[in-house]
């Protein structure tokens, strides 16, 4: 049966191109490699091969002509013992492959994650308590669930014979040995791959940077090996890592030491950010991540690490990633908040209360997903709202709840949405520009007494 | 071709208790022509328009992942870039599957979600398919880490192009690699460019294996071009990272006939470099004066092979026009495992 040598899409967009010239005539045998033609698309000159064996039948365009359209017929080729009717053949139309329905709008595009509903949060089931730092709260959620699973394993610098750089790993190499707790060398890039690697081969990896500024080495394969690979694979390539360590501003470590990457890591599909204020949050927010089987980034602060709360006394306190927790009630403002800041909303809240506004303090501890039903709530009953957060206004966490009140609560808002951030300036060294550059207590005050109209 | 081994024509050299049988040396004909029909069907799938977006053919290279993958046991890991379909076909993914996810349809690897540079098959022991230069370094570093760490007897093979062994995560990988002597082999395809830029033109220097030196990593080179050679080279490799002896690095010399993508006019390499190539170096012409030479198969097997392996690839291409697309909702799936 003859066959039609159609024009080839030769670039992806590439819609039409000029003949340039036949390399091949009338009768030629040809195979699958023989070049047949010479043709120019709107970037190059390319050469046409041949995938099947036969004879040219007839050629359909002539030499120079310009502007053939991809997929028009340009020659036809023979088989065995075929011969060319002697007329020249119109150009046959080619059968154009099956045009596939455009994919229909999802109803209504859910642009964000899917909210979850708040429930009581978590710990209030638990009956006993121990007081104990973030630090210390990190270091027994990493051995409890090692203990659990012998598939999770700590990797990063300084985490083995040093003990970790800030001391969350304490005592884990003694317990787990050599290959559990693993010292890599300084390696961001590799060692986040190696990460990734390990845990699409079955693995928990759990890794650690020293700070989230230097995962800005890493943070290719965070996002195109780890938080991509599963939708890539049509759901195969599950990725269950915890990359962790302190973000956000430490003191008086200036600009490349000082940054938050909370919003930089929200903005991606595929990826859970979370970020701890308390030792309970740290614990059981770091036990859910290790046994989520997603990558999740975990985004702690150096200046809590040495902070004490009370945290449930039992392995089984887990909190679920995804849940905000209302830790001061309040009638008057919402303050939402995660991280650090939710210490200085609570302060700000009490010095409010001081001068009659009744502030409800939301933290986070999820940034991706987001507990959007608890802001919302929070909205339609106090109506205003102020966001803290250290790192930039710009396209930060507090922009995007903004735009998610606008859209879910507009009716309910009696002021606008304020954000309370770092400014919008490299961190400072000196003592007195850092805390003017750094959010504080008195600017969520303001910010709320603005949005309150006193 | 400096590496070149010489095999006698009359078969791969006596003697050597690790020479393939005749029908392994069938087989390596039966795949590297899988691969090649695979790979010229899936270029005009791209001129009707079928196949969108970036499209990397393997068209020259077959013999390195076939005597490559020859080396390999079930349980083995694999990795490389987006010049993945050869290597999938190695790993006994269905051509079908593949064709169906270079078409973006539902039957495809990935769901039609990845196309081209990304398909997986964990059953299969291939890990992709990576879009990123060199990313697949470190992951392949990785994997070898968890067979390490399982100690279930596996090794992760990384392939990686020329261009992709100037990225810094390639020796962030063999350093750890060969501090913590993981069962890792890296296999450079060199096939002379990246892209338009020669290898003389990116690389300080152009023994290209001799870098692992520098990380007391096993090093060898091969000529990539030859079937036998490369098996060869890839059992001693193997034997080596198998022992426990740590990584092995390999260059292989070889060379694409295509451009580098489909959109390609491939200027900055001379016609007569091509035919040169093609003609005196082909993988498969080679292995086939090979097999004529023994006797290992007449006119008849050969041409009963070449239509075999014709009807695979032309079935695996009507299906892969004939699948759907993926469902629109599709659109909102594997995006996190619920937890
Ligand atoms: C990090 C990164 N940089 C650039 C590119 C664009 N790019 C894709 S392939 C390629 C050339 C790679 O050449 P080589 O590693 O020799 O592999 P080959 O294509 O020859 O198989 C480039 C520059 C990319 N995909 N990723
Ligand atoms: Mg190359």
């Amino acid at each position: 049966m003859a066959l039609d040598i159609l024009m080839p899409a030769l670039s992806p967009t590439m819609t039409e191109g000029k003949l340039s010239k036949w390399l091949v005539k009338e009768g030629d045998q040809v195979s699958s490699g023989t070049i047949l033609a010479e043709i120019e698309t709107d970037k190059a000159t390319m050469e046409l091969e041949c995938v099947d064996e036969g004879r040219i039948g007839r050629l359909l365009i002539e030499e120079g002509t310009e502007g053939v359209p991809v997929k028009q017929a340009i020659a036809t080729l023979l088989g065995e013992g075929e011969s060319a009717p002697s007329t020249k053949a119109p150009a046959s139309k080619p059968a154009s492959p099956a045009k596939p329905a455009k994919a229909a709008a999802p109803a209504k595009a859910a642009l964000q994650a899917p909210t979850v509903a708040t429930s009581p949060t978590g710990e209030t089931q638990y009956s006993t308590w121990k007081t104990q730092t973030v630090r210390q709260a990190l270091r027994d959620a990493m051995a409890e669930e090692m203990r659990r699973d012998p598939n999770v394993f700590l990797m990063g610098e300084e985490v083995a014979t040093y003990q970790g750089a800030y001391k969350i790993s304490q005592g884990l190499l003694e317990e787990f040995g050599e290959n559990r707790v693993v010292d890599t060398p300084i390696t961001e890039h590799g060692f986040a791959g190696l990460g990734v690697g390990a845990a699409f081969g079955g693995l928990v990896p759990i890794v650690e940077f020293m700070t989230f500024n230097f995962a800005m080495q890493a943070i290719d394969h965070i996002i195109n090996s780890a938080a991509k690979t599963l939708y890539m694979s049509g759901g195969q390539m599950g990725c269950p890592i915890v990359f962790r360590g302190p973000n956000g501003a430490a003191a008086r470590v200036a600009a490349q030491h000082s940054q938050c990457y909370a919003s930089w890591y929200a903005h991606v599909p595929g990826l859970k950010v979370v970020a701890p204020w308390s030792a309970a949050d740290a614990k059981g927010l770091l036990k859910s991540a290790i046994r989520d089987p997603n990558p999740v980034i975990f985004l702690e602060h150096e200046i809590l690490y040495g902070q004490s709360f009370p945290v449930p006394d039992t392995t089984d306190f887990l909190l679920p990633i995804g849940q905000a927790k209302v830790e001061r009630p309040g009638k008057d403002v919402t303050i939402v908040a995660f991280s650090i800041m939710v210490g200085k909303a609570l302060e700000a809240a009490e010095k409010l209360a001081e001068e009659g506004i009744d502030a409800e303090v939301i933290n986070l501890r999820s940034i991706r997903p987001l507990d959007t039903a608890t802001i919302i709530t929070s909205i339609e009953k106090t109506n205003r709202c102020v966001t803290c957060e250290e790192g930039w206004a710009f396209s930060g966490i507090g922009s995007e709840i903004a735009a998610i009140i606008m859209e879910q609560a507009f009716d309910h808002l009696d002021a606008p949405v304020t954000r309370v951030a770092g400014k919008d300036v490299p961190m400072p060294y000196a003592a007195n520009l850092e805390a003017l550059a750094m959010p504080q207590v008195a600017d969520i005050i303001e910010a709320a007494k603005t949005v309150c109209y006193r | 071709m400096t590496t070149k081994k010489a095999v006698s024509p009359k078969g791969p050299a006596q003697g050597s208790n690790t020479a393939p049988t005749v029908d392994e040396l069938i087989k390596f004909y039966k795949d590297m022509l899988l691969i090649r029909r695979f790979e010229e069907r899936a270029g005009q799938l791209y001129g009707m328009g079928l196949i969108g977006g970036f499209c990397h053919l393997y068209i020259g290279q077959e013999a390195v992942v076939v005597g490559l993958q020859a080396c390999a046991n079930p349980g083995d890991t694999v990795v490389t870039s987006y010049r993945d379909h050869g290597h999938m076909l190695a790993c006994g993914m269905d051509p079908k599957g593949v064709m169906a996810e270079l078409t973006g349809r539902a039957a495809g690897y990935s769901k039609g979600k990845g196309g081209s540079m990304h398909m997986f098959s964990r059953e299969k022991g291939f890990f992709g398919g990576h879009g990123i230069v060199a990313a697949q370094v470190p992951i392949g570093t990785g994997l070898a880490f968890a067979h390490k760490y399982k100690n279930d007897g596996g090794l992760s093979m990384a392939y990686m192009g020329d261009g992709a062994f100037n990225q810094g995560q390639v020796y962030e990988s063999l350093n750890m690699a060969s501090l913590w002597q993981l069962p890792v082999l890296y296999v450079v395809e060199n096939n002379k460019y990246g892209m338009g830029t020669s290898v003389e033109r990116s690389s300080a220097s152009t023994d290209l294996a001799s870098r692992g030196d520098a990380y007391n990593v096993k090093t060898m080179a091969v000529d990539g071009m030859d079937v036998m050679a490369v098996r060869e080279a890839g059992i001693e490799a193997v034997e080596h990272i198998r022992a426990g002896k740590g990584p092995v690095l390999m260059e292989a010399k070889t060379y694409r006939y295509r451009g580098h993508s489909m959109s390609d006019p491939a200027k900055y390499r001379t016609k007569e470099e091509l035919q040169k190539m093609r003609t005196e170096h082909d993988p498969i012409d080679h292995l086939r004066q090979t097999l004529i030479a023994m006797k290992a198969l007449d006119d008849e097997g050969f041409k009963a092979l070449d239509r075999d392996i014709k009807d695979l690839v032309m079935a695996a291409a009507e299906f892969a026009q004939a699948a759907p697309e993926p469902d629109p909702s599709e659109l909102w799936t594997d995006i996190v495992v619920a937890a």
